[in-house]
């Protein structure tokens, strides 16, 4: 298998008596695209959480790109490459498109920041909208943006939180396609509901229940795995 | 590029007023212009970071202070002023460090009692600081560069230098991208860090750029006007520069000065036809927050200005 560009081991995180992640094994191949995928309430917001630095590890540890994160804060594991968009669109609404992939772009340091940022809006076809305040975009639209902010900071790792939840089917494609384009430079890790674009997009998937990790494998392996079927797939 | 225009223009009226300002008013403008530095310097914290200090006096009374003490060992402008900038950035940066370890009432509340400290500690020291009577600065003490800043026109030069290069900077800042970060962190602090900055940093930097705009607001102070006193690190100096933010507009470069200016002539023409000038404010206020929340220029920037920096 190629090189691993992230590793954890034994990640655990709960809240009071609910076991949101317990003890989850998990290794991302570079330039792969893996999609997480489990019932509401399995974890899946957490476990990535737990990656992108936004809840602090209670046990376990994580390696990326070779080094030990585990204890790095949100804001360094952005800098070591690390992007995550939201599950709940948070982007800053009030203040213009522009302004929101701008503050992406400027991160890393962009020495041509107007192209750049308008660069960056073109590629979800945003950019006839920069001047727009962001909160005053269609929900698909904020969707995108949210996107394309994570893809700003052009990251070796992009977790996506259920990034086609309300977008339109035509948008979607858009979508897939845009994925397709970052990899093999940016590995995505993306928690989907839409089974369509999991089993599209992913050359990996990774299944998990009650905050334990259920099952992994090829589209191909999910679909023919009779556990997954029961938990998940509904039969 | 209107906007900068704007900011020059404001900056060129006030410039030629002071040919046109009985001595009465001349005076006025002059302190309204340097109270203004002060709330700009609160509005880089609260109107763009989202910062709602209860401690600013702090910081005020640090310029006034180094200014004024340096003062009193001989030193005159070109020395108590930079000394002045320091003083408040260096204040802003140790109450910084600790206070931003909290945010929101908390950090309301441990601004205040930072700023509540230095005032006793102003007090207390008594036979350095003149405690509650203040000082009044020597003479030769109130000099920049050859000006006599006990007269009027380089009291009025000082007080507009200090106001123009203040409100260029904010001006450049607001457009920097450390300025949208700053307003990055005041709108969505989460989101902020996950696009890789570092809350804390980017508060702290907010905290000491204003520290050094309230810094040398207090030094200036204490040069134009000679006097220099325990009630300027009290309270009422944290409170005021928040009022003047709110009446100019949060959030908006020109908003102090309008705020500071409006509020100093409302308790000064309503303190000359009542004594209740206190309650003159409450109304206004009141207003305010009913009619326009946002402050004057907020609220004309939402009603079509939106250019407006
Ligand atoms: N901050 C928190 N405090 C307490 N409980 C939490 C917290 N965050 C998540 N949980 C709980 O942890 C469990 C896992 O939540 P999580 O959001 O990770 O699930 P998910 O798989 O992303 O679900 P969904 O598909 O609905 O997004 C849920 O039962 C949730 O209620
Ligand atoms: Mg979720």
């Amino acid at each position: 298998m190629a090189a691993m560009i992230l590793s954890a081991r034994g990640l655990t995180r709960h809240f009071g008596g609910l076991k949101a992640v317990d003890g989850v094994d998990f290794d991302l191949a570079q330039g792969e695209i893996h999609a997480i995928i489990g019932p509401n309430g399995a974890g899946k917001t957490t476990f990535v959480s737990l990656l992108s630095g936004r809840i602090p590890v209670q046990s376990g540890s994580i390696t990326f790109n070779g080094q030990d994160i585990t204890r790095l804060p949100a804001h360094a594991r952005v800098a070591r490459g690390i992007a995550y968009t939201f599950q709940i669109t948070a982007i800053y609404a009030r203040l213009p498109v522009y302004d929101n992939v701008a503050l992406a772009v400027q991160r890393q340091g962009s020495r041509a920041l107007r192209r750049d940022t308008m660069a960056a809006l073109a590629r979800v076809g945003l950019d006839d909208r920069a001047d727009q305040e962001a909160g005053t975009l269609a929900y698909g639209h904020q969707r995108l943006l949210e996107i394309a902010m994570g893809l700003a900071l052009k990251p070796r790792l992009l977790i996506l939180d259920e990034p086609t939840q309300g977008l339109a089917n035509s948008e979607i494609e858009g979508f897939k396609a845009l994925v397709r384009s970052v990899v093999p430079d940016t590995t995505v890790l993306l928690i989907e509901h839409n089974m369509d674009v999991v089993m599209d997009l992913a050359q990996r998937i990774t299944v998990l229940n009650f905050g334990r990790l259920l099952a992994q494998g090829t589209p191909a392996d999910i679909r023919a795995n009779g556990a997954v079927q029961a938990a998940y797939l509904g039969g | 590029m209107k906007s900068l225009a704007l900011h020059l223009a404001v900056i060129a009226l006030l410039f030629a007023l002071q040919f046109v300002l009985p001595p009465y008013h001349h005076t006025n403008i002059a302190r309204v212009m340097v109270l203004a530095v002060f709330a700009m310097g609160y509005n880089i914290a609260f109107g763009y970071t989202g910062l709602l200090s209860l401690g600013h006096a702090l910081f005020f009374g640090a310029g006034l202070y180094a200014a004024g003490l340096m003062a009193n060992g001989g030193w005159t402008g070109l020395a108590t002023l930079p000394a002045g900038l320091l003083a408040g950035g260096l204040v802003a940066l140790a109450v910084g460090m600790l206070a931003l370890r909290t945010a929101g009432v908390s950090f309301m509340i441990v601004t205040l009692m930072f700023a509540q400290a230095g005032y006793l500690t102003i007090l207390y020291f008594g036979p350095v600081t003149g405690g509650d009577e203040g000082f009044v600065l020597p003479a030769a003490a109130r000099n920049l560069a050859g000006f006599d800043l006990a007269t009027e026109t380089p009291r009025y030069t000082l007080g507009l230098a200090l106001f123009a290069v203040a409100l260029l900077a904010n001006l450049a800042l607001v457009r920097s991208p450390l300025g949208r970060v700053m307003v990055a962190m005041r709108e969505n602090e989460e989101r902020s860090r996950m696009l890789g900055y570092n809350p804390f940093t980017v508060k702290l930097t907010a905290l000491v750029i204003s520290g050094l705009y309230a810094g040398v607001a207090g030094a200036g102070y204490a040069l134009m006007f000679g006097y220099v006193g325990a009630s300027f690190a009290a309270i009422q100096y944290s409170i005021l520069p928040m009022l003047w933010v709110l009446l100019g507009g949060a959030g908006t470069v020109l908003g102090p000065f309008i705020g500071a200016l409006l509020m100093f002539y409302l308790i000064d023409l309503s303190s000359s036809v009542t004594t209740a000038h206190q309650m003159v404010v409450g109304v206004a206020l009141l207003a305010l927050v009913l009619f326009a929340p946002k402050g004057l220029l907020g609220t004309l920037r939402e009603r079509g200005l939106k250019w407006l920096p």
